[in-house]
């Protein structure tokens, strides 16, 4: 069937009717062209806003404290909710399948010295797990343990900027060396890199929650609960975080639907509704891409249909010579699967190089980034063109497979 | 070689019935030459189209070269076309983007014969109808004494029990048509190969071995010449 001759056979047809093949492959290349400048825009899109939700686990929810706006058991509006390791504990205690969780408090934006080399750093006191959390990469020494909470160890995980700000030169050792947080000398224990992209998650140091309430606040308040919900489900999750607010709800006497009494934020929602909206994207290119092709292949599935037609005596004569069915069909379809199949690859490669075209001259954004057409893509598209080929010859040759000689022959 | 014994063939066209031939009996002996002559629409065509397996008779029996051939499906057909039948047509029939060489060597394409091999085997035979220089030459390109030499040499190369030819000098001048039929003569008496033409030319006809007259789908007259 596919032997060396009938391409040579196929190849002398084409070359004898350039013009028709020509304008039967344009129409599947421009498809292809499309479907992979389409495809390619649309994981651009999606890198684009994926890379938003770096430094920070997907399934991570943050609770944090807020100011009541609805009144509640005669209780009126506007009151703060304050959050102490109590809360803490009862929502360690109350909620089940959590993977990681930690407190936090927010200390804001902070004076911080090196002998003579000062800046400002968004200071973090929390608990172990919020390394996790927050999925920071240790780069040196390690993040908060247990003992430095238990003991109120004053030491300090540091970001590479807070490193190369306040250690200058890059071999300068800063483990193990003293730094000045408020007029506290902290331990520096471990430099983190923070995949985040704000500017406060590259320059921040995390301290033990446990000493900074007793240096800086002597108090057990908290400002922030955060954990992440393991392999829980989206269900699963949501009844973790309704659990949450239940008991925070009642131990603050807040209402529960009050929206501002405490802030919440559900990466693996959003992350959720990301993916919802992405399949929706992806699935509207697919059906305007293979829209497209099948536009092409009638395209080619008319021309062929039209070819046959003139080819009709040729097939009569191929026929008399001892042409068989199989063999009339093996021709045209191949011929079909040939020419979708190269005027498609043309399609292809032009596609990819104006990605890659584009990926290099435009400078990534929040929105787009790395417009890219993987090799999944391009394999899957080689295949739809076989079988696209292999539909838009299916018509045409089992017509000429029905020609009969003596008409086809017949003296006019 | 050809037997053939109460062949009947009607066409049927929507609520026409034209019963064409109407109970044929002929037999043909390997290396015989006989041309087949007739008024216009007496059914010679149809008669040849049978005996070339390009079409099925209705009623009848016909046996070619020992093989009956009944109810053939179109595969099997195109084999027995392919082995044993070499045609020839008034209007030459030659494949318009294939040149002389390409067409003469298209029936061993289909009997898998490599391309290498199958044009030098065509150029052997475009040769012997003294056409080496126009082998890559366009059917269009040609005289139609050329065309259908060229034809000739395609009907030849698959080395046929049987060559068919439907007037095959219809479409030439009389000297070029005495020139395909000095071909045409040796190639029966040098390879021995079973001739059946149809012709309108008493001349052409007079120099086959027999003439068949066919009227109104009957064979009315054998004429030895
Ligand atoms: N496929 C067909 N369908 C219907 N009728 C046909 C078909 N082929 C031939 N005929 C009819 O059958 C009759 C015999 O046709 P045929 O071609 O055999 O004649 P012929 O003897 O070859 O004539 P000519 O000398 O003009 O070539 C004609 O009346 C023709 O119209
Ligand atoms: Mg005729």
């Amino acid at each position: 069937m596919f032997s060396l001759d009938r391409w040579q056979e196929i190849y002398s047809t084409i070359r004898k009717n350039k013009l028709r093949t020509f304008l039967t492959g344009f129409a599947v290349a421009w498809g292809i062209f499309m479907l992979i400048i389409l495809l390619g825009s649309g994981n651009g899109l999606e890198n684009g806003v994926k890379e938003e939700f770096k430094g920070g686990a997907l399934n991570g929810i943050w609770i944090s404290s807020g100011v009541t706006s609805v009144q509640y058991k005669g209780l009126k509006t506007g009151r703060e909710i304050k959050f102490t390791d109590q809360d803490y504990k009862l929502i360690k205690t109350s909620i089940k399948g959590y993977d990681r969780i930690s407190a936090r408090l927010y200390m804001g934006n902070v004076l911080v010295s090196n002998k003579n080399e000062y800046g400002t750093f968004f200071v973090s006191p929390s608990h172990p797990d919020y390394g996790y959390i927050k999925e920071v990469q240790v780069l040196q020494g390690r993040f908060l343990n247990q003992i430095d909470i238990r003991e109120c160890r004053k030491v300090a995980a540091i970001g590479e900027k807070v490193k190369s700000q306040l250690f200058k030169g890059r071999d300068t050792v800063a483990l193990e060396k003293y730094i000045n947080i408020k007029g506290v000398p902290f331990k520096v224990i471990g430099i983190f890199r923070d995949f985040g992209r704000g500017d406060d998650e590259q320059k921040r140091i995390y301290i033990p929650i446990t000493t900074a309430q007793k240096v800086f606040y002597t108090s057990n308040v908290i400002n922030q609960i955060s954990f992440t919900t393991g392999q829980a489900s989206p269900e699963e999750a949501d009844a973790m975080l309704k659990k949450a607010k239940m008991t925070l709800a009642r131990s603050h006497t807040f209402s529960p639907d009050d929206p501002r009494a405490i802030d919440i934020m559900n990466k693996s929602e959003d992350v959720r509704r990301f993916n919802a909206l992405f399949t929706g994207i992806r699935l509207f290119i697919w059906i305007i891409g293979i829209g497209t092709i099948i536009a092409g292949i009638v395209g080619v599935s008319n021309i062929m249909m039209i070819s046959v037609k003139e080819r009709t005596k040729e097939i009569g004569i191929r026929k008399a010579l001892g042409a068989t069915p199989g063999s009339v069909i093996g021709l045209i379809m191949q011929e079909a699967i040939l020419i979708t199949g190269f005027a498609g690859y043309i399609g292809l490669v032009l596609g990819v190089g104006l990605l890659e075209l584009i990926s290099r001259n435009i400078p990534p954004s929040d929105f787009f980034r790395n417009p890219e057409a993987n090799l999944a893509i391009a394999l899957g598209a080689t295949v739809l063109l076989i079988i696209a080929g292999a539909f838009a010859g299916f018509f045409p040759a089992i017509k000429a497979a029905a020609i009969r000689p003596i008409e086809a022959l017949r003296e006019e | 070689m050809v037997d053939i014994s109460n062949i009947h063939k009607t066409y049927i066209t929507g609520n026409n019935k034209l019963h064409v031939l109407k109970g044929i009996d002929l037999k043909v002996d390997a290396g015989e030459m006989i041309s087949v002559m007739g008024a216009s629409g007496s059914g010679k065509s149809t008669l040849l189209n049978i005996l070339g397996i390009l079409d099925n008779h209705d009623h009848g029996e016909y046996i070619l070269n020992g093989v009956r051939i009944e109810n053939l499906n179109e595969r099997k057909a195109a084999m027995l076309r392919n082995k044993f039948l070499g045609f020839v047509f008034q209007s030459f029939n030659l494949v318009s983007f294939k040149n002389a060489m390409e067409n003469v060597a298209l029936p061993l394409y289909y009997q898998n014969v490599k391309r290498k091999k199958r044009n030098a085997i065509a150029m052997e035979f475009l040769d012997r109808m003294g056409l080496k220089d126009w082998a890559h030459h366009l059917p269009n390109e040609l005289s139609g004494g050329q065309k259908q030499r060229v034809a000739i040499a395609r009907a030849l190369i698959a080395k046929p029990k049987v060559i068919l030819a439907d007037e095959p000098t219809g479409a030439l001048d009389s000297v070029t048509s005495q020139e395909v039929m000095d071909i045409l003569t040796d190639i029966n008496k040098n390879e021995n190969i079973t001739m059946l033409i149809v012709t309108h030319e008493h001349d052409i006809a007079k120099r086959t071995q027999k003439t068949i007259r066919i009227t109104d789908g009957m064979i009315t007259e054998i004429i030895k010449n």
